[in-house]
This record gives C-alpha cells, sequence and structure tokens, in this order.
C-alpha cells in the first residue's frame, strides 16, 4: 500500500506550495498517474481521501489523469503502445521494449482558495 | 566533516520528529508523526501551476544519498524481495564469504523491517555493524531513513577518519580506482511491489527470487523485477524437491527486464556463492 506514501509525498507537494504562495484550501488537485507508473490510481484516490481531514486537501476535487503506456520497440525501431511492463509489442512480438511514456507521477496543478 | 552532507557527528543535523532512536542499538522507528493540520477559508479560486513529481523529495535525497556513498566509497546494494526468500540468510552467509575473499573490506547493514530488530540481530552476530530501521506501518524504505540509518554506521565514521587525515586521497582510491572501498546492504522490507518504486542512492538493487516461490513472480510483479539489474534466484539446493523452472523464470524476468542479469545461489551449500561476490566486487563500469 505504498499509495498512502505517495499520498503524503502529494501533501507535501501541496503544503510547499502553500509556503511559497500562501493559500488556504485546495479546491482541485490535478493529477497524472502513469500506466506503467505502478501506482494503483483507485487506492492512491483512497489514500488522498482518508488523509485529506484536517489539511488543505479537505473537501477538494481530485482528478487524476492516466496517460497510456508507450514503449520504444528495438526490432521495430518505432514507438508501440503498451497497458503493462508485461506487454509485448503489438506489431512483432518481441519484448524488446524500453517504456518511454506513461511512466510520470505527478501534481500538475491546484485550484487553490485563500 | 563529510565535504557531502557537511555532517561531523553520528546522525545528521535535521532528523525528522516523527522518529525515535534506540539509544543502545542506535536502531531507528518511524511512523511517530501527527497529522499536519490548516486553517481554513474562503476566497475566489485560482490555479498554482506544479508539474512536480511526486517522488521528486525522495529522488533528491537519494541523489545526495548517492554523491555521499561515492564520496565515502561505499557501493550500496538495494535488496528486494518478498517476505521469506532468504535476503537475511542470503546476507549473513555474504558477510562469512566476504570476510575470507576480502578480509579488510568494511561491509555493514541496513536492515529495513515494519517491526522487530530480529534482522539486525542476525547481522550483527556475524559480527558486521547493522541498523535496523522499523517503518512502522510503512511498506518500504525511503531516501530519507536510509540518509538516517547510514550517518550512524561505522562505515561513514570510518572514511571521515581518511578525509580528515588525507582529504585528497582515500586509501581506497589507490590502486583500483573503481574497486568499492566498502559494502553496504540495504535490505529492504519484504515487499514485491513498493521498494520498486523508491530510489534509495543504491548502484543496483538487487532482486531475490527463492525456489520455493512461483517461477513466475517476474511477471506478477513487473515493476520490481523491471527495476532490478540483478536477479538472485536463491535456495537452489532446493531445487530437486520443488517444481521450480529455473529457464521459464529466467524467460520471464527478461520479459520484463530484457537487460537483467540473473545468478544461481545457495547460502546453504555455498554453490554460486562465488560467482555472487565477483558480482558484488565488479569495477564499477
Amino acid at each position: 500500500m505504498h499509495e498512502m506514501s505517495l499520498a503524503g509525498g502529494i501533501l507535501k507537494l501541496v503544503d510547499d506550495a502553500a509556503a511559497r504562495d500562501p493559500f488556504a484550501r485546495v479546491q482541485r488537485l490535478h493529477l497524472q498517474a502513469g500506466a506503467l507508473a505502478g501506482v494503483e490510481v483507485r487506492a492512491l484516490r483512497f489514500a488522498l481521501e482518508a488523509m485529506a481531514p484536517g489539511t488543505r486537501l479537505e473537501g477538494a476535487e481530485i482528478v487524476i489523469d492516466e496517460p497510456p503506456g508507450q514503449a520504444w520497440c528495438l526490432r521495430c525501431g518505432q514507438t508501440v503502445a503498451i497497458a503493462s511492463r508485461t506487454d509485448d509489442c503489438p506489431r512483432c512480438g518481441s519484448h524488446q521494449l524500453q517504456p518511454t511514456g506513461g511512466t510520470e507521477l505527478k501534481v500538475v496543478d491546484l485550484m487553490v482558495t485563500d | 566533516m563529510c565535504v557531502v552532507c557537511g555532517c561531523s557527528g553520528a546522525a545528521t543535523a535535521d532528523s525528522p520528529k516523527d522518529l525515535l532512536v534506540d539509544a543502545r542499538t542506535g536502531d531507528l522507528h518511524f511512523g511517530a508523526g501527527a497529522a499536519r493540520v490548516s486553517v481554513p477559508g474562503m476566497s475566489p479560486a485560482r490555479a498554482i501551476q506544479l508539474e512536480a513529481d511526486v517522488l521528486g523529495a525522495n529522488n533528491r535525497i537519494a541523489a545526495a544519498n548517492r554523491a555521499h556513498f561515492q564520496a565515502h566509497g561505499v557501493r550500496a546494494y538495494n535488496l528486494v524481495s518478498s517476505p521469506g526468500s532468504g535476503k537475511t540468510t542470503l546476507l549473513c552467509a555474504t558477510i562469512e564469504a566476504l570476510r575470507r575473499r576480502a578480509p579488510g573490506l568494511p561491509l555493514a547493514v541496513i536492515e529495513g523491517d515494519q517491526q522487530t530488530s530480529h534482522d539486525a540481530d542476525r547481522i550483527r552476530a556475524t559480527g558486521a555493524p547493522a541498523i535496523q530501521v522499523n517503518t512502522g506501518k510503512g511498506c518500504h524504505l525511503d531516501a530519507p531513513m536510509v540518509a538516517e540509518a547510514f550517518a550512524r554506521l561505522p562505515i561513514h565514521g570510518h572514511a571521515h577518519g581518511h578525509l580528515h587525515g588525507h582529504p585528497h586521497d582515500h586509501d581506497h582510491d589507490q590502486g583500483h580506482a573503481h574497486d568499492p572501498g566498502a559494502l553496504l546492504f540495504i535490505e529492504n522490507v519484504g515487499n514485491l511491489v513498493c521498494p520498486a518504486m523508491w530510489d534509495l542512492g543504491e548502484a543496483a538493487k538487487v532482486a531475490i527470487l527463492s525456489v520455493t516461490e512461483g517461477e513466475d513472480k517476474p511477471l506478477k510483479y513487473p515493476d520490481l523485477f523491471a527495476a532490478a539489474r540483478l536477479m538472485v534466484i536463491h535456495k537452489t539446493d532446493l531445487l530437486p524437491h520443488v517444481d521450480f523452472d529455473v529457464a521459464r523464470c529466467i524467460a520471464y524476468a527478461q520479459r520484463v527486464n530484457p537487460g537483467v542479469e540473473v545468478l544461481l545461489v545457495s547460502s546453504r551449500s555455498g554453490v554460486g556463492m562465488d560467482a555472487w561476490l565477483d558480482w558484488l566486487l565488479q569495477p564499477a563500469a
């Protein structure tokens, strides 16, 4: 259940942002969790909601984009779409794939109120 | 004083407030913190662009750990596996074997578990220094925990001595520029999911899979096997008694990580131990 730690990291980013540019509440939290980021989005949402009471995230709408996985296929010499790290290349069947997209886990932006 | 972290004592200056330290053993207990509270308010909404990596704070400390290890000539390995793969048994056997192969090489272990100091006690029984890090509710070690623990280990203080006496010329840098001057083993919490995401500043992650487990674990837990540079297939002395298919296991691991290296090791019989030591002591690329 590392999503709890990740939710703590997100809360820290929010608090750090408030230290730079003070605000009281987050109205909308916008995240990106790629398909290959190793994050279970439902668990992350649950962890954030569990942690939110008493913090700047209390009552915030949580928007989580899930960019699809992408990989460079060494054999095809091009970028292909994959859903997980165990997938083979959908074009040639090779598993010589290097993930290139969908690995990100980040806070994109916040809608805040003072 | 250490040129990287600026520390001069046994611990870092800014230890987290939720950290309890065992005065006798130096073991660390995380997870005693209070929730942060803020005051709500009402006003028009505005947007703040962040584009911030959620693991950014951990990764910055991991990078500092990496530089710190390098400055002390320490090579760190992050051992990851499920509970019961034999990580601690492998470490105890490795420490004994390294004593014979490389008698002067300083060794240390950071032991991660949720609770108890059983594993650190087993390591200390071999004579090697160990710090137990209990994560409390946490399912993995993170870079700040490793920074705290490393600062309390003798391989940290030992190299400080070198820096005081010979600020530009570590003993271990003479002759074998890329051989490790000391080895630090970080035994992560037994868990095939979470430790994959947290960089601790290690030179490499080593995934350990015992033959009493399923050979398809690399497919079931791909993130962890994708993050490892080496997979150790452990407890190979039990192969005659189990249905574990070694070739299939290696094929599965290569499917999620085409470049992964593989070693077969039995701590009990010693078979494969020489190749494992060769791997640990190999000159840096």
